[in-house]
């Protein structure tokens, strides 16, 4: 959450633009608050408050991305520099699906997709974003490696994917040896691994969640990955190695991930690095899964057991208000269905871990 | 919690120091009887039993409590055992022809068996096969410094004892025989004799021995003036030789079921047999094995021999037979005889006071002194198989009171043993404590076994056959009938794997050990409630059946039928007497049973969901379905066919389809390229264009659904006086697990002592937490205010225990296969918690919760939670902290009946199935340790050390050999003034990322946490009382607004 404080300015300047008109303004950075006020203060500046919208950004490497929830709103406010580009695109033009096609778009800014040929690559409707998968760590381990976070949503789709023992080839101060090791053996059509594309058939899995495989049997490692399924970070060396990250500075770093966290839906907790610290991953993911609809339950956190108390001596209380909700643990997707789309009970739980 | 993150990481050298002050790994003992036994030895003097196995394990055994065992370094069978009488050595041979000398120990740390010397008879020089100097038998003369050795080649050699030293100048072989004597042709192998079948010593001269050939020539040889003194011709292939005591005569046994007798006189030198006689002839009889002949006080010798059935008839069956006189008796037993030996008490006669046989499946041993040589129970070498085991269940601190009565209980059913083998001395204290090992086989019977000391006491056995109708019930019947037959058999031994009807087998007991109240389940869905009695009853059973389904449609049970139960009363022994029979229906295996004997109260799981029933009202209390609506696959049961019969119907037709394409294909282009083609399109399509190498096994990657089949297992139940309305009042309450880690609590309504029959025991569902990793749930326990489990109940009361803390906040402690997780109550929620398989990959397969004393004072004692995994290694972490102290590798991670066999002691010990028969005792507790300890007087003082490892104190006469150690206090010099360094070393589990350095709870990521469910909002007029089922989870009201 303290991320966007990190920059060193307290004032983020914004131009926004609807069909042909363009507004200037500036946000104190302290006082951002939520997407949905970020919102609602640009329809009311473009003197649009009815009209269902669409916003998107202009990052530092001149793609466009959408701003549809806190995380990537965040991210925007944080990579404004100097100016943060932001366009509003009427919901009924970009009701289907809108193409990534990055040379066209920043030629003409907004445009209409009447005509879609071959859209190079689809994302689905902006609504449905949510984190699928993400590369993390790239600044920390070597180029020839690559750590992915597969996040499995609910059970809709299978995480897709099979390991197998196998011998892999490690340069040893004795020279080349050959010792065990776990590759993926099959990615299934359709499947999580194959949508994300950065796990493929070979690839050499060397840690699950931080915990180093070697000398763990194939079993072992099955358990342990299905019981972090929920969140699962493989660390694997690509069979192969010419898709690898090119590291350079600090910022191409950066755009790599930003394109990840764009193909994929954006996941800030991703985007910072030095996230080796798998618990740090945890709180990262347990804030992009609450904060999508109810980040005010966040600072309350110091209060609930004594809320609790309170409340454990009322026989009946009606059912209370979203944001001061004090017991997310018990309560049921019956309560609150507003803001839990399937599978609820784990943004209930995660907060009881912090 | 934040305490935890600024703890330094590393070890703490004083935690270093408890912990080795409390927590040890050791396999003790084994209890039950040895798999696969391949050899028997006996040594008179020191009255010690030595039997060997196919796997090379040595075990000796004396008086109850004196136990050897140890093991050859090499995997072989032991063939033949001997004692060097009196000297605590033992001699073996093994398949691969080597001989290895065993002493026991006089050591101080290792206890048991060592290995001194071996040996290994060089083959011929010249000679490629060894075979000719393979050993076939052995003769250890009486002496004990001299072996010989037969072998197949017909040589005998000899060996100097006990060095082992081959004495190459005096070795015997045919010519030294056929030079001295005429021995006729047709005894002849060629040039030699024939392998050397038998070597027996003279019983009065030492230098004179008979040498038996397996072409039926026996040679009474003097080895000293190195003469044949005597040639018997045999017209029958040679089995086995036996002296008479007075070695005037000495009996011969061959392959056609006969046996001979010969009279020895020095005067002549070629001899015919006295008698000759087939004991189950005329009809061709099949050979026999082994014969001792005996001479007794009587007058009339006693002859005992294994096998000599008649081939056609009894060709299968496994016998040994006693003559005496008229008196014959043919003891039939259930598995191979492989050996046999008699006692002898008076010095004067052989006078045989017990028959002890080997067999492979168990010991027996017959009183020969009393009439009708009625069987000996046998105080160890249980066959704990005798039917196979289902089920365990350990006592530990069994108050004396029930020890008393369920050891009386056991003597209605069997006398003490005399047990006639008795050497050594046990010098192990009295336990202070009783534990009392239950387990249950699936013939429906529920065997005690005195579990205190080192040998496995069988204790009582109560059988739950009886109660139901079964197939097998006139079989007795048959048995009466049968007495005038020929040959007189008798049934002997226990061992009996075939269960008449699968559905009495035993899968869960729970015993109050204060009550003496019994819960016993089994496979069909039935639950016995017990009760220890005194006296013979006559009694009707009441039967109540309970309905888990609870009209949950669209399901159809299609496994077995439920047992019927016998009408009318049925009489019991005294011992456990059953008074309540509660039928699960449909009747699955009852998967989770627990006991409340302060209550009244019974909770049972099958696959479909759990009940409640209160025993003193006989009124249910409560059903609950647990099934997950598309789990079809447990209403089917596991019987069930349907499933598959329609998977393979869909298959083949399938085949049939795809023949019918392939078949047009072939018409249009039927050239073998095509074919290769055609396989190799379908290689591709199993295994990727690039997937070069073959992949031997693969495994999917994919998270437990919440359809996964057998969702609905019930895996734990447990009862707990605690808070789970509020925090201010604590009361009844019952827990339970399911396969799909939802975990149901419920608060109960138990009525007073005095009231129990005017009210009825109500049930209420207060909260049901769903695991979010969705892993099956193990356990379930409740932790007082101070961490320390709950005490049993009664254990209260009776002033047995401390007082549970009940003024801090209660937790609760879920341990699911894959993660420990401890919650607060009244309000669920996470507090600790331990992702083992997160971390290491492996799963939880048993837990138990232990308290480990420390061995440096008795007052110091902590809780742990101790984990045996599906690889075998045994964890213990602390409680309430989860926090990871040791780790040892205990099981192969291969061995899964081993895994799924252990049991857990509250002490810290533990027992598993090495084999079907035999149970290996571990301790992870310092100061709990059950081991051997025992002495033998062993007379070494005529003999010299052997080669290897010579004893020093072979110049005292009498040696005193002492071995390490039982439950008492271990040396703990160690734990005293030792150094910081020594502390700070690090322990097996450190290189673990689960080890006790990983301080920091929470760490990867997670973001599976559960989902609590509070009902208690539920205004009373919702009440879910008996039926929790019928409340949608749409009325449910979140716990903010709880009592």
């Amino acid at each position: 959450m303290s991320r966007q404080q990190r920059s060193s300015r307290d004032r983020v300047a914004i131009k926004s633009k609807f069909d042909a008109e363009y507004r200037r303004f500036s946000l104190l950075l302290s006082s951002t608050g939520c997407f949905q006020d970020f919102y609602q203060l640009l329809r009311s500046i473009h003197r649009i408050p009815g009209l269902e919208v669409f916003l998107e950004y202009v990052d530092a490497h001149g793609d466009l991305l959408p701003i549809n929830n806190d995380e990537n709103f965040h991210k925007a406010l944080s990579a404004a520099r100097p100016l943060l580009r932001v366009i509003l695109q009427r919901k009924d033009v970009m009701d289907s699906v809108f193409s990534i096609d990055l040379p066209q778009r920043k030629k003409k800014g907004q445009r209409q997709m009447t005509a879609k040929p071959h859209p190079p690559m689809l994302i689905g409707p902006p609504k449905d974003f949510r984190p699928v998968s993400s590369i993390i760590d790239v600044d920390i381990l070597p180029v020839t490696l690559r750590r992915v976070r597969l996040h499995k949503h609910g059970s809709g789709r299978p995480l897709g994917f099979y390991i197998r023992d196998g011998l892999s080839v490690r340069v040893t101060p004795q020279g080349v040896e050959k010792v065990p090791g776990i590759f993926i053996s099959r990615v299934v059509r359709g499947g999580l691994a194959e949508s994300t594309g950065l796990l493929g058939l070979n690839d050499e899995i060397l840690e699950v969640n931080d915990i180093d495989v070697a000398g763990k049997s194939l079993d072992q490692v099955t358990d342990m990955m299905v019981a972090n399924s929920r969140n699962l970070v493989i660390t694997v060396k690509p069979a192969n190695q010419r898709n690898n990250v090119v590291r350079g500075s600090k910022a191409s770093a950066d755009s790599v991930d930003s394109r990840a966290c764009h193909d994929s839906a954006a996941n800030p907790a991703s985007l910072h690095q030095g996230n080796s610290n798998a618990a740090e991953g945890e709180s990262d993911e347990e804030d992009s899964d609450i904060i999508i609809e109810n980040n005010t339950l966040l600072p309350r956190l110091p209060l609930q057991p004594f809320v609790n108390g309170s409340a454990l001596l009322r026989e009946t209380s009606p059912p209370l208000s979203l944001g001061l909700q004090p017991l997310p643990r018990s309560t049921t997707p019956h309560n609150s269905p507003t803001y839990r789309p399937g599978k609820g009970m784990q943004e209930d739980g995660n907060i009881i871990t912090l | 919690m934040m305490k935890f993150r600024f703890r330094r990481q590393g070890n703490d050298p004083q935690r270093e120091r408890i912990k080795q002050d409390l927590f040890a790994f050791n396999k003790t003992v084994q209890h039950g009887f040895p798999n696969q036994p391949s050899a028997l030895a006996y040594d008179p003097k020191l009255r010690l039993m030595a039997i060997g196995t196919k796997s090379g394990a040595v075990k000796v055994y004396g008086a109850p409590g004196v136990e050897f065992t140890s093991h050859h370094k090499e995997t072989a069978t032991v063939t033949q055992m001997h004692f060097l009488l009196g000297q605590g050595r033992l001699l073996s041979l093994l398949d691969d022809n080597t001989l290895h000398l065993w002493e026991i120990n006089v050591g101080e740390g290792s206890p048991g068996l060592e290995e001194v010397g071996s040996f290994c008879l060089p083959g011929r020089p010249g000679f490629e096969s060894t075979s000719a100097t393979r050993v076939t038998v052995i003769l250890l003369k009486r002496s004990c410094d001299l072996l010989c050795l037969g072998t197949e080649g017909g040589g005998v050699h000899f060996l100097e004892m006990p060095t082992l030293t081959l004495l190459d100048t005096q070795a015997l072989v045919h010519d030294h025989i056929m030079q001295r004597s005429v021995v006729p042709e047709e005894y002849k192998c060629g040039k030699s004799l024939g392998p050397v079948e038998s070597l027996r010593e003279h019983p009065r001269c030492p230098n004179k021995m008979l040498i038996g050939y397996s072409r039926g020539l026996v040679v009474l040889w003097n080895y000293s003036s190195r003469k044949v003194e005597n040639l018997f011709l045999g017209n029958q292939q040679l089995e086995s030789l036996g002296w008479e005591r007075s070695g005037k005569t000495f009996v011969s046994s061959h392959s056609d079921g006969s046996y001979m007798t010969w009279p020895v006189s020095s005067a002549l030198s070629t001899q015919q047999p006295s008698t000759s006689v087939i004991p189950y002839g005329p009809f061709p009889c099949k050979a026999i094995n082994k014969i001792v002949w005996r001479t007794t006080e009587s007058g009339a010798p006693l002859v005992v021999f294994s096998g000599g059935m008649p081939r056609a008839s009894y060709g299968d069956r496994h016998c040994v037979t006693v003559l005496q006189e008229k008196m014959q008796v043919t003891l039939d037993f259930t598995s191979r005889v492989i050996d046999f030996f008699t006692i002898h008490l008076i010095p004067q006669f052989d006078n045989p006071s017990a028959l002890v046989v080997l067999l492979e499946e168990e010991l027996v041993a017959i009183d020969l002194q009393t009439v009708g040589w009625p069987t000996i129970p046998c105080p160890y070498l249980a066959p704990l198989h005798s039917s196979a085991i289902t089920c365990s269940y350990h006592i530990s601190n069994v108050p004396p009171k029930l020890w008393e009565r369920v050891v009386a209980a056991g003597l209605h059913q069997s006398p003490p043993p005399t047990w006639p083998i008795n050497g050594g001395k046990d010098l192990a204290l009295e336990p202070k404590h009783n534990g009392l090992l239950l387990t249950g086989h699936e013939d429906g019977t529920v065997r005690f076994w005195d579990a205190s000391g080192v040998s496995l006491k069988p204790l009582y056995k109560l059988s739950t056959a009886n109660i139901f109708q079964t197939d097998c019930d006139h079989n007795d019947g048959l048995m009466q009938g049968a007495e005038e037959e020929w040959p007189p058999f008798r049934k002997v031994g226990c061992f009996d794997p075939y269960s008449d009807d699968p559905r009495l087998g035993i899968q869960k007991i729970g015993l109050c050990k204060y009550s003496g109240k019994l819960v016993v389940a089994g496979t069909a869905g039935q639950v016995l409630v017990m009760d220890l009695s005194e006296e013979m009853s006559a009694h009707v059973i009441n039967i109540a059946t309970i309905d888990l389904l609870q009209d949950r449609e669209g399901f159809t049970w299609k496994g077995h039928d439920r047992l019927a139960p016998k009408t009318g009363p049925i009489s019991f022994p005294p011992g456990f007497h059953p008074f309540l029979l509660v039928q699960c229906m449909p009747p699955a295996a009852v998967t989770a049973v627990t006991l409340h004997a302060e209550w009244n109260l019974v909770a049972f799981g099958t696959s479909h969901g759990f009940g409640l029933f209160d025993y003193h009202r006989r009124s249910p209390v409560l059903a609950r379905c647990t099934l997950h609506p598309n789990d079809s696959l447990a209403m089917e049961g596991p019987l069930s066919r349907v499933k598959s019969l329609k998977k393979s119907l869909r298959q083949s037709f399938r085949r049939i389809r795809k023949s019918r394409v392939s078949g047009k294909k072939r018409v249009v282009v039927s050239s073998p390229t095509s074919k290769v083609q055609e396989a190799n399109a379908q290689l591709a399509e199993q295994a990727g264009p690039h997937d070069v190498e073959v992949t031997p096994v693969q495994r999917r990657i994919e998270p437990r659904s919440a359809d996964d089949s057998l969702s609905g297992v019930v895996r734990c139940l447990c009862f707990a006086d605690t808070f789970l309305r509020d925090g201010t009042h604590h009361g009844p309450t019952m827990w339970a697990g399911t396969n799909s880690g939802s975990v149901y609590a419920y608060a109960l309504e138990v009525p007073s002592q005095e009231k129990f029959s005017e009210h009825s025991v109500e049930a209420v569902l207060g909260k049901e937490i769903q695991l979010m990793h969705r892993a099956p749930v193990v356990a379930i326990a409740v932790l007082d205010g101070r961490g320390n489990p709950l005490p049993e109940p009664y254990e209260v009361s009776r002033d047995l225990a401390k007082a549970p803390d009940m003024q801090g906040s209660h937790s609760v402690l879920i341990a699911s296969e894959e993660q420990f997780k401890v919650f607060t109550l009244p309000k669920v929620s996470a507090k600790t918690k331990f992702k083992l398989t997160a971390h290491e990959g492996c799963r939880v397969r048993k837990v138990a919760l232990a308290s480990f004393t420390s061995v440096s004072s008795e007052e110091y004692c902590e809780n742990g939670l101790v984990c045996l995994t599906n690889l075998g290694d045994i964890h213990v972490f602390s409680v309430p902290a989860l926090r990871p102290q040791v780790r040892y590798d205990c099981i192969r991670k291969e061995d899964i009946s081993g895994i799924a066999s252990c049991v857990f002691t509250k002490t810290g010990q533990g027992f598993y199935l090495i084999s079907p028969s035999e149970f290996e005792r571990f301790s992870l507790s310092a100061r709990v340790v059950t081991q051997p300890l025992c002495s033998v007087d062993v007379d070494r003082a005529l003999c010299t050390g052997p080669p290897v490892r010579p004893v020093a104190t072979a110049a005292t006469p009498i040696l005193h050999v002492a071995l390490q150690s039982v439950g008492h206090v271990m040396n703990s010099a160690h734990s005293s003034g030792n150094s910081e360094i020594q502390a700070g070393l690090s322990s097996p589990a450190l290189d673990s990322p689960n080890s006790s350095a990983d301080i920091t709870l929470d760490t990867t990521g997670d973001i599976t946490v559960e989902d609590v469910k509070d009902f208690l909002t539920v205004s009373p007029a919702q009440g879910l009382q008996t039926n929790a089922c019928a409340l949608p989870g749409g009325q449910l009201i979140h716990s903010s607004s709880s009592l």
